[in-house]
């Protein structure tokens, strides 16, 4: 009740002042959190190992500078296999997710009390779990190598994209559906006509937008053996062998650089399209693009 | 022939949104539906091709009870009957042709409307009906890029594109701007007249019934409290249907026969003057 009477006139605050003592006193507490927070932070720190520490940043960088070059050679076979680890992952993903998004989907699900609790723990589930730990259980499971890769990028790109898909499908425009429905169209139809079209923009953005992602995981992948170019990274790691891991990160950096731009460009042009289809209608003036990074 | 029979609607909520509709339209006849908002005209509407399902009552349409119907009978009767919306309700990223053709899809298998290989005859319907409404040109075009008024004709070429028996026309002018929610009107007015189709149009805009309807149905909290030719509908028939409020400025005649007081004109001048 910001709102109180003095003197006869109103007077208007945007809180009252209890909630106004609350909101300094919260202020204050965060402030207090954040001095022990620091005090119990460095309890453990050797603070003559930081003084040491540019020196010894000094000394890795001389070690690894210059890149040996010569190394490239052997880095175009694993890169080539990272490439296909994520984009096979994120195909394998796309399938897998789509299915998952629509049962999701309150306006989709066949089932709102049974199949979709269902498809948000599976989502859930993917979600959860970083590719990273995914790999290593499946490394485990169907052994070494690109295959175990591929699996752990599709399974951590369930969560994501069909996440980000249901939450398209859910914003679509019911009356569209409405006017199909009211044409006779039968489910698929419905679906072809009338949900699909609207979501297809989103599909693009979301699917390109997780393969950038997916480039940048898959570099990874290799340290715990599911292949691609994180296992050189490894190797070059354990043999001290610096001046050949700063080549290793320069491909790297290339590499995410240039997916960056490709799914930089595909989004702003699904998300383009978005703005103009949305502009038109009067009752949403946001559509679903995809959330900030 | 549309035969509603004692029709009720109770939402989920408990509201009554229907209570014991009936009436019953002949082939040709264009009926405006009017009312308050929240008396039921949407429902109604929606009722008929069940889009909303009635609580109870009887729909027939042509000897077909629809209010039991469910499936592929439920589709086969919805193709029957052609539906336009308020605001086109077109999919706004598909083609002019892909939103007409939309209109086979009562017809067609899945697999050629998945395909886009509608036959042939609905296509050569399709550009018939596009070019009586004004858009040839359009063809190819997203719905998304046209303007109000061309869309609206796209979902009137949908909705006939059914061979309908039926028009059921939700505020077709709401979002339309007055010379073109007129040109709307007539054109749908037309297509009937042409194809001697019975229409239900629901409608806000009162002078507009009256200027193209046949027959006038006033709904209030569910139930119609009006059911006649447009000249009975009086300023003591809009105090029932609407409630209470000064009905004069709504005939359109006196309004223009009212010529601006000498007084008035004077005073107008004198304001004008105070600009130049």
């Amino acid at each position: 009740m910001p709102v109180l009477a003095h003197d006869s006139r109103l007077l208007w605050q945007r809180r009252t002042p209890l909630a106004q003592w609350a909101v300094w006193f919260g202020w204050l507490a965060l402030a207090v959190l954040f001095v022990l927070s620091w005090q119990v932070m460095n309890k453990n720190t050797i603070w003559l190992f930081v003084e040491d520490a540019p020196r010894q940043a000094a000394d890795l960088l001389s070690r690894a500078w210059p890149p040996r070059w010569s190394y490239l050679d052997r880095l175009w076979a694993p890169l080539w296999d990272t490439i296909n680890i994520a984009t096979l992952g994120t195909g394998l993903g796309i399938v897998l997710a789509t299915p998952v998004a629509f049962l999701a989907a309150r306006n989709t699900t066949p089932s709102a009390a049974l199949v979709r609790p269902l498809a948000l723990l599976l989502i859930v589930a993917s979600r959860s779990i970083n590719s990273l730990i995914w790999a290593l259980l499946l490394v485990a499971i169907i052994g070494p190598g690109l295959l175990a890769g591929i699996v752990a990028i599709a399974l951590r790109s369930i969560g994501f994209i069909g996440k980000l898909l249901y939450e398209a499908i859910e914003e679509i425009d019911e009356t569209e559906v409405e006017a199909v429905r009211a044409t006779g169209a039968s489910r698929w139809q419905i679906m072809d006509y009338a949900v699909w079209p609207q979501i297809a923009p989103a599909f693009a953005g979301i699917s390109v937008f997780r393969w950038d992602i997916n480039i940048r995981e898959s570099t990874i992948l290799g340290l715990v053996g599911a292949g691609g170019i994180g296992l050189q990274l490894q190797s070059s790691l354990a043999r001290l062998a610096w001046a050949e891991v700063t080549v290793i990160f320069i491909v790297i950096l290339a590499t995410v650089v240039v997916s960056e731009w490709v799914s930089a460009k595909v989004r702003a042009r699904s998300s383009e399209r978005g703005v103009l289809q949305n502009c038109h209608k009067t009752r949403s003036c946001c559509g679903r693009n995809l959330p900030p990074r | 022939m549309l035969r509603v029979s004692s029709l009720t609607k109770r939402y989920k909520t408990g509201d009554e949104a229907l209570r014991g509709v009936s009436f019953e339209v002949p082939a040709g006849q264009v009926v405006a539906l009017i009312g308050p908002s929240g008396a039921g005209k949407s429902t109604l509407i929606r009722c008929i091709n069940r889009l909303v399902n009635p609580t109870s009552g009887g729909i027939d349409l042509n000897g077909i009870e629809i209010t039991h119907l469910g499936g592929r009978g439920l589709r086969r009767a919805r193709r029957h009957m052609g539906m336009i919306f308020q605001e086109y309700a077109l999919v706004e990223r598909l083609t002019v042709m892909e939103n007409v053709l939309s209109g086979r899809l009562g017809y067609v298998p899945f697999w050629r409307s998945f395909l886009r290989r509608f036959p042939q005859e609905d296509v050569d319907k399709a550009f018939a009906l596009l070019e009586r409404v004004g858009l040839s040109e359009q063809v190819d075009k997203r719905a998304s890029a046209l303007s109000g008024g061309q869309r609206q004709r796209v979902g009137i070429a949908r909705a006939l594109e059914q061979d309908p028996k039926l028009l059921l026309v939700d505020e077709p002018t709401a979002s339309l701007d007055p010379k073109t929610a007129r040109q709307i009107m007539r054109l749908i007015c037309e297509v009937c007249r042409e194809r001697n189709l019975p229409a239900i149009i629901s409608l806000h805009d009162v002078p507009l019934a009256k200027m193209f309807a046949d027959r006038i149905v006033g709904l209030r909290a569910g139930a119609i409290v009006f059911d006649g030719a447009p000249a009975e509908l009086d300023t003591a028939m809009l105090t029932e249907i609407y409630g209470a409020e000064d009905w004069t400025q709504i005939h359109p005649d006196r309004e223009a026969e009212a010529e601006p007081a000498p007084d008035d004109r004077h005073a107008r001048e004198e304001r004008m003057a105070g600009l130049t």
